[in-house]
């Protein structure tokens, strides 16, 4: 069972902004060459690392980024290397980088420079601005792309003394992969009909600001801007708090409150069942609810006791959440039909019993460390053509003699 | 005679059709980008629940007074370029049609909470028998197997389990978390890599199948690092002091934060990369304590990383955010303000010249504005023209340009309801 990209080559400038849809092409089974710089990326010199200690071969910043790639150095600057890159960049399918923009043009190297003898190559550059707009050259960090973007603007706190917030995890880096990686896709279905490769300009800046849901569409529209507030959605007014702190410390996410009078009657024996009945105060607006058949949002504003119902209803969620552990709400409220999340930490997502039964953590061999590591694993399931960590990450120049025939 | 079709002015992918199910963002947010590259996406909507699977239908933001379910605004910017009809699944004859557009799609798309789309008749295997190497994505909260996959969610539940809200805030604080649904928009961006990936393959080989996309577990492959440092190293995420999602640990920044400008509620994002970027600023600033020879090292600074906050804090609060973060980066040092919806729609070159924000014309709401493609490609680019499909606009073209029925058939299938 192979790859969908199986037998396609992509030749990778290592960057930090591309690295992510590198990933993803090589474990969709293309074979990515990862092109670094003499010594090795620096985003090997990245934390974590294995054991603490730091170390080209031990950051597991690189590791993530870098599964089921082969890699090769090469100093660009220099002559016979950057002949050699136009050679393996020449063989191969796509060529994707994340080089300041100029820098390829100024060494003879970019696509302009090799699209004449190679129509078919694929050629996706990721950069912080696109290659064309005034601010091409403007610096830029994870944080920056993501405040200027968009995204910052919605995320935060209802206390609007503590600064905005910036999501966690690099996302700016994976936005604009996503885009990179879907864009690929598409230029190869349309090389399967046209046999032309294409050059793709991905702007980072591009990819945050449309990665904002109503932050954009609501001044895109109505010239309305949403306003950020604790664990929910910046709207543009302030809406009711929906996360809450559990027995023990920890947050769940409410989600929407219920309005059938299904839900009403579960929630009313969810609540009995615990023993709880006598500390719930809404239990009797509970039970009319189920009565009167739910409640219509449309009568919401119309009738007070409606409103009061519906009140109830987030308010029990509330009461609930405040009495058990994240798991128990979840897991009750779900199993009642009540679409709630537990809030959890990465690693407690990933040793739950759901995401092990689908096997999405996956074992990769590290023969040169003696070890077997769990990495995050399919992000989709296709059984035909499935996601796949082909190879552990490679050493700085690992394949540079079965590449080229020869050393670094 | 019904009016012939639009077509797309992309060619990318204008030999490909997708019969769509999908909805909201995460579904829909997929085949827009298909769309926009060309394909034709023909979505069933339910005409009897005025097409209410998708809760965006006819919810605000809207362009003037008018309210109906052809007029919001969200649903027309997550929906642009596709087509749009209406078919009753309740009815036999309304199951058929769909299998005859089945028979001759490339794919079949849904977000449906998982078994609802094979509870409605249409299984994977039942697909498969329609044509025979359809490619099948249906994108669900858990994916179709494993003790929650009958549970629901929506993009901040996504969220909330993957560990993306957790990974998002500062310390001693509850969670931030995303303030919209992030894991819509990726979740979306990942269905797209399962579709055209599943049409490579099948191209390839001749086989499709059916791929399950469990939007919790695209969210679960965001947060690598993190996961790789508990399974590597034992160290969990929850942990005292963490996170703090507006430092940076990898790279190790610093100064690298948020910080409040002159004003109400104005802020100002700083990066410095290394301690080059550090030098420039420190010029910037001018004043005495940035020369404190202890910041001029990477270590040195993290090792004083609140202490430089707080004085880099009390030097932003007193100055306008634009013109500061104009100034830093005119020294190559990263530095943007938190942009506001206008900031970055109306007031910044970096979006507008690079054409993200394109008019679509819809047939009730008229010119609006939407989110564009953030990417260019050189010969076969993104096109954005048409509105979102009012409810069953096109169900009268597809049935005869697409499903090859006559006018009888169709003014049938409309007097009994089906369409």
């Amino acid at each position: 069972m192979t790859g969908p990209l199986d037998g396609m080559r992509v030749v990778e400038l290592a960057s930090e902004q591309a690295a992510w849809a590198g990933k993803l092409l090589a474990d969709l089974g293309a074979d990515v060459i990862v092109v670094e710089p003499p010594g090795g990326h620096p985003s090997r010199a990245y934390g974590p690392f294995l054991d603490d200690e730091p170390g080209p071969e031990r950051s597991l910043y690189w590791w993530n980024y870098n599964t089921s790639k082969r890699s090769v150095v090469l100093d660009l600057d220099d002559t016979e290397d950057a002949t050699r890159f136009r050679g393996l960049a020449g063989d191969a399918d796509i060529v994707l980088e994340g080089e300041p923009t100029g820098r390829l043009a100024a060494l003879g190297l970019d696509h302009e420079q090799q699209r004449a003898d190679h129509p078919e190559l694929i050629w996706v550059s990721v950069t912080p601005f696109g290659r064309n707009t005034s601010r091409t050259d403007d610096p830029a960090t994870d944080l920056t792309l993501l405040a200027g973007g968009g995204p910052v603007w919605n995320c935060g706190y209802d206390d609007h003394t503590i600064p905005p917030v910036r999501g966690g995890g690099n996302q700016a880096f994976h936005i604009a992969s996503a885009f990179a990686a879907m864009s690929v896709l598409t230029a190869i279905l349309q090389r399967d009909v046209s046999g032309r490769g294409q050059f793709i300009d991905v702007s980072m800046h591009a990819a945050a600001n449309v990665t904002t849901e109503s932050g954009s569409f609501d001044w895109l529209v109505a010239k309305s801007t949403v306003i950020r507030q604790t664990g929910r959605h910046a709207l543009s007014f302030v809406s009711q708090e929906s996360q809450v702190r559990c027995v023990d410390g920890r947050y769940v996410n409410t989600g929407f409150p219920p309005r059938h009078a299904k839900d009403f009657e579960n929630l009313r024996n969810w609540v009995d069942g615990l023993g709880l009945r006598d500390q719930c105060d809404e239990i009797v607006l509970l039970d009319l609810a189920v009565e009167r058949g739910g409640v219509s949002l449309a009568a919401l504003r119309e009738d007070p006791l409606v409103t009061e119902i519906y009140g109830a209803g987030r308010s029990t969620l509330v009461f609930l959440a405040e009495h058990l552990t994240p798991e128990e709400f979840f897991v009750g409220a779900q199993q009642r039909g009540i679409a709630v999340g537990a809030v959890w930490s990465p690693e407690e997502a990933f040793a739950n019993e759901h995401f092990v039964a689908r096997g999405f953590p996956v074992e990769v061999e590290h023969e040169d460390i003696g070890r077997t590591i769990t990495y995050p694993g399919a992000p989709f399931q296709a059984p035909k053509s499935p996601w796949r960590i082909s190879r552990r990450p490679p050493h700085v120049a690992e394949h540079q003699a079965e590449v080229f025939g020869t050393g670094v | 005679m019904a009016p012939t079709l639009p077509t797309s002015g992309s060619s990318a992918l204008s030999h490909l059709r997708i019969c769509d199910l999908t909805g909201q963002l995460a579904g829909a947010g997929a085949t827009k980008f298909l769309a926009a590259f060309g394909a034709q996406v023909i979505r069933v909507e339910d005409p009897v629940r005025q097409g209410s699977w998708d809760i965006l239908r006819g919810v605000p933001p809207y362009v003037d007074e008018r309210r109906g379910v052809n007029l919001g605004g969200a649903f027309n910017n997550h929906n642009v370029e596709k087509l749009g009809i209406t078919i009753d699944l309740r009815q036999e004859r309304g199951k058929e049609l769909l299998r005859k557009l089945v028979a001759v799609s490339d794919a079949v798309t849904e977000n449906f909470a998982a078994g609802v789309f094979a509870r409605m008749g249409f299984p994977y295997d039942e697909l498969q028998r329609l044509k025979e190497d359809i490619v099948y994505v249906s994108n669900s909260g858990f994916g179709a197997s494993g003790p929650y996959s009958s549970f629901r969610t929506w993009g901040p539940i996504v969220q909330a389990i993957c560990g993306l809200t957790f990974s998002s805030g500062l310390p001693d604080l509850p969670p931030a978390g995303w303030g919209f649904s992030y894991m819509d928009h990726m979740g979306a961006n990942y269905m797209a890599v399962a579709i055209l990936a599943g049409l490579i393959h099948r191209n390839r080989t001749g086989e499709g199948q059916w791929i399950d996309m469990g939007c919790t577990e695209a969210g679960l492959s965001l947060c690598g690092p993190d996961l790789l440092d508990y399974t590597v190293n034992g160290r969990p995420l929850r942990r005292a002091g963490q996170p703090n999602s507006n430092r940076s640990h990898a790279p190790a920044m610093a100064p690298h934060n948020i910080y409040a400008a002159a004003g109400d509620d104005e802020w100002i994002a700083i990066a410095c990369r290394d301690d080059d970027d550090w030098a420039r600023l420190a010029a910037v600033i001018d004043e005495p304590w940035a020369k404190d020879a202890r910041y001029a090292t990477i270590d040195g600074r993290l090792g004083s990383q609140d202490a430089l906050d707080a004085q880099m804090e009390a030097w932003t609060k007193t100055r306008d955010r634009h013109s500061t973060a104009e100034r830093i980066r005119a020294a190559g040092v990263p530095a943007s303000v938190v942009a506001s919806p206008e900031d970055r729609i109306d007031r910044d070159p970096g979006t507008s010249e690079f054409g993200l924000w394109p008019i679509a014309h819809h047939t009730e709401i008229g010119d609006v504005r939407v989110d564009g493609i953030p990417v260019h490609m050189s010969e076969t680019d993104w096109s954005i023209e048409h509105g979102s499909p009012c409810l069953g606009e096109h169900t009268d073209g597809v049935l005869r340009d697409v499903l090859g029925l006559g006018d009888d058939e169709i003014a049938s299938l409309h007097e009994d309801k089906v369409v």
